[in-house]
């Protein structure tokens, strides 16, 4: 665990890519190759489940730093990250073993199948032996947030670099949920005989957001146009007789949309194809709230899948008969897509991405800015003679989003964030105006802000404290924000009755007063207006 | 005999104030720091050190009364003398007593040597105020000497990768621990502007430190691989273009925190602190014997509690106005 921690500290260090790669370059010429395949899993964010409450973590640590419980959780408070604030109280450990990470991790995935005396035995004894960064490091895997501070693409780089081969292979190699238990370097990363790993999705290929104008881009005529829809990214494949449906968050979703199983008899062996699974009726998507409602549940009920069915909108064929077609020109693909679907066995769950046909920028710039109406978010726009890439690239394919709805709301509870915005007041709760004169909360948002502006308002709201509670304050109604969100729903949940989808800050009004932000009835003009 | 008043800790007996935040006519100065001792005072005493300090940056013409340590005089039937509290240099621990009862208001202090000023000494009384800037048990802090050594390797490091050092600490006290340990052998070291005047002020009571004023004329074309000591806030300022190719670190007790660490933007934290970290804090404490403990500067309410609980003492909270939570702890 030394090494690994080495490597972590490494990474931590520095915010520049470069570095960062290189780091992990070393680690890997440093280490043994099981390790290897454990770090891998870890940095690219496959980490072990989370085999102990956090509640019993911390008694622990508490007990053993001799320290009462409210100090700990005051403490943890100002640290922000549990993890951290244990191995900063603990009283100093000795350091002397050097516990290979991979049967560190193997025995943390045993302790669910303990007894609680048990779970703390183990991992006291680890905290006992292990020193400070090290402590961090391994109590990091057991709360379960582990987060190494590289991108996927950063890792994919440096196992290029080290394994001598194209980043796009190794990117395809890393695809799905597998285990680093069961592979070696030789089967993670050598080309894959048929049968072995039929799961694997490919990379997905992702779209910048267009800033400029869309004249840039040239001819209309070379672009395929489609509506983006606001569901779940996936991939369907079919391989050997078998199904499997991966989300782009590379959760293996097979089983949650039994709506899919008849495809394994249906489609070829060897397809696999790219769209947005979202929930669907009479033609029509149905709001994404509507997909919220299952995507959580374990069963799924008759009714669940009566009220929230769902279809996916098929945008793109990476597969065909066995074979990856990824680097032919998207009209190619989309043709043999078309004549895939429009074979007639296909069940009503596979629809077509429709094409927009549109002459002219102007018609699509009209259409994005009603896109609401349509019930989508935007437009995608793809370069017909385009290849599927991996990640996210410039150039050839395009999101172009509608612009937000906003509403003007008053900072009123602010608590402290976590890893680099601990200590600083940054998740912030915001109101509007009810009709009695009160401010009903409607959003909470924590991202959009600069840093220059965090703290400013950290400050501001640390002077201006009303009341707190734990670790949020309530202050003075007097900041107004402009929040940007894409959806609006009714919502009983809710104070404010309604429920709002990526609530965000675009700007930070300090040319208006608390009193001129919005109301709660301009919400429901709002929400009537959907 | 103490009270903590708008003006600061004050002595009704004996008519004087310590490190009062607003103009009075007698003040009793812990330390330089500004926090600690501000402008307008109509008399300051303060501890021999503190005094070039003070006529530094409160102007020459101040009227400054000095004490050594152990010295003591009398002020209305009140004996007040300075002891120290090895925080930077000069800096002191007030201790009054009149009538049996003893006070000591401990400034900010450390028990740490820091290789510069006087080590800290413990002082028996019934009531002891004491900071509380790093009162959590989150705050144990490495060795000095384990920090020095870290950042003599960083600096070798980067002067073999032919960049230049950058450190930051306060101009007044952390900057002189810092040039007392750096491994002069490894290079040259430079001092920003506000740095070399303390160590000028300084000078005249016997203390040296290594490093040469960077002014505006200095040539550093063909150098490389040298130290430069600054303050923080020359941290994103144009001042520290001229210094590249550089990599910077950060010198504080703050830098304990990954998140504090990783919002400055530096390429390194070195935890190197000029206050008492956890466990310092309770054992100058205990050390004093003393029954009332008044907490002040940092995290007042948990370590006033904590006290309470764990030693029984009388700790009270005491929210002084001019001790705003400042990041860079002078």
């Amino acid at each position: 665990m030394k090494l690994f921690t080495e490597l972590f500290v490494a990474i931590d260090r520095t915010t520049k890519t470069n570095d960062k790669v290189a780091a992990i370059v070393d680690y890997l010429r440093l280490t043994d190759d099981r390790s290897k395949l454990y770090a891998i899993a870890l940095l690219i964010g496959n980490r072990p489940k989370r085999p102990v409450r956090t509640a019993d973590l911390k008694r622990w640590a508490a007990d053993m730093g001799g320290i009462p419980q409210w100090l700990f959780e005051e403490s943890y408070h100002i640290v922000g990250d549990l993890a951290e604030a244990i191995a900063l109280m603990l009283p100093p450990g000795t350091s002397a073993v050097d516990y290979p990470l991979p049967s560190v991790i193997e025995e943390l995935a045993t302790l669910p199948e303990l007894n609680d005396e048990k779970k703390e035995e183990i991992i006291t004894n680890y905290w006992r032996h292990l020193g400070k960064d090290e402590r961090f490091v391994f109590t990091k895997l057991i709360t379960g947030n582990f987060r190494m501070g590289v991108s996927r693409q950063l890792v994919i780089k440096a196992l290029a670099v080290y394994l001598d081969i194209d980043e796009a292979a190794v990117a395809h190699r890393l695809m799905g949920k597998w285990l680093p238990a069961k592979e070696t370097m030789a089967t993670l990363f050598a080309e894959p005989e048929r049968g072995i790993r039929d799961f694997q999705p490919y990379p997905f290929y992702l779209a910048y957001q267009l800033e400029g104008a869309p004249e840039l881009l040239g001819d209309i005529a070379e672009w395929y146009i489609e509506k983006k829809l606001d569901g779940i990214r996936g991939q369907i494949i079919v391989r050997n007789g078998q199904l499997f449906v991966w989300s782009r968050g590379e959760d293996l979703l097979t089983d949650k949309f039994p709506e899919f199983g008849p495809l394994k008899d249906v489609l070829p062996d060897g397809t696999v194809i790219d769209g947005e699974i979202i929930p669907w009726r009479a033609g029509q998507p149905l709001p994404f709230q509507v997909m919220q409602t299952r995507i959580g549940r374990k069963a799924l009920s008759p009714k669940i899948l009566r009220e929230a069915p769902l279809a996916m909108v098929c945008f793109d064929l990476l597969e065909w008969k066995g074979q990856d077609i990824r680097e032919m020109p998207m009209q190619y693909r989309r043709n043999l897509l078309e004549t895939l679907l429009s074979s007639t066995a296909i069940p009503d769950v596979l629809l077509l991405s429709d094409l927009m046909p549109f002459n002219h920028w102007g018609e699509v710039e009209i259409f994005r800015q009603r896109a609401r109406d349509f019930r989508c978010e935007g437009v995608m726009l793809k370069r017909k003679d385009s290849a599927y890439g991996s990640g996210r690239r410039k150039g050839q394919w395009w999101k172009w989003k509608t612009n937000p709805l906003t509403v003007d709301g008053v900072l009123i509870y602010a608590q402290s964030g976590h890893g680099r915005r601990a200590n600083l007041y940054t998740d912030y709760t915001f109101a509007v105006w009810g009709d009695d004169g009160t401010l009903v909360p409607f959003a909470k948002a924590y991202s959009g802000l600069t840093d220059k502006e965090i703290a400013e308002l950290d400050g501001w709201i640390k002077r201006h404290t009303l009341e707190r509670f734990g670790p949020v304050r309530s202050v003075e109604p007097y900041h107004v924000f402009e929040i940007a969100f894409e959806g609006i729903q009714e919502s009983s949940r809710h104070k404010s009755g309604v429920a709002l989808r990526f609530p965000r800050i675009l700007r930070w009004r300090r040319d208006k007063k608390a009193g001129e932000a919005n109301t709660r009835a301009d919400l429901q003009q709002l929400l009537d207006a959907m | 005999m103490l009270e903590f008043t708008e003006q600061g800790i004050y002595c009704p007996q004996a008519d004087l104030y310590i490190d009062p935040w607003q103009p009075v006519k007698r003040a009793v100065i812990t330390h330089g720091h500004g926090d600690h001792a501000r402008w307008g005072m109509g008399c300051y005493l303060c501890h021999r050190h503190t005094a070039p300090i003070l006529r530094l940056r409160l102007g020459p013409e101040i009227a400054v009364q000095v004490l050594d340590y152990g010295e003591s005089f009398t002020a209305n039937g009140v004996r007040i003398s300075l002891h120290p509290a090895g925080h930077i240099v000069g800096s002191a621990q007030v201790r009054l007593e009149y009538a049996g009862e003893i006070w000591v208001v401990s400034g900010d202090y450390k028990l740490a040597d820091d290789g510069v000023c006087t080590p800290y000494e413990p002082v028996r009384c019934h009531h002891f105020v004491t900071e509380s800037t790093f009162g959590l048990p989150i705050y144990r802090f490495p060795r000095m000497e384990a920090v020095f050594s870290e950042i003599n390797t960083w600096w070798a490091q980067n002067a073999s990768e032919g960049m230049n050092t950058v450190l930051l600490g306060y101009a007044l006290g952390k900057s002189q621990t810092l040039l007392r340990h750096l491994d002069v052998a490894l290079g040259p070291v430079f001092l920003h502007g506000a740095v070399a005047n303390v160590n000028a002020a300084l000078i005249a009571d016997g203390y040296r430190f290594p490093g040469e004023y960077l002014s505006p004329e200095t040539n550093l074309q063909k150098r490389r691989g040298y130290a430069v000591v600054a303050p923080p806030s020359a941290l994103g300022s144009p001042w520290l273009k001229k210094l590249m190719p550089y990599r910077v670190a950060m010198c504080s007790g703050w830098m304990q925190l990954r998140g504090a660490r990783r919002r400055k933007g530096v390429d390194r934290g070195f935890v190197l602190s000029d206050h008492a970290d956890w466990e310092q804090l309770n054992r100058a404490v205990t050390a004093t014997g003393a029954e009332h403990v008044y907490v002040t500067h940092g995290y007042e309410r948990p370590f006033a509690r904590w006290l309470h609980e764990r030693y029984g003492l009388r700790a009270s909270e005491v929210h002084l106005q001019g001790a705003a939570a400042e990041e860079d702890e002078p």
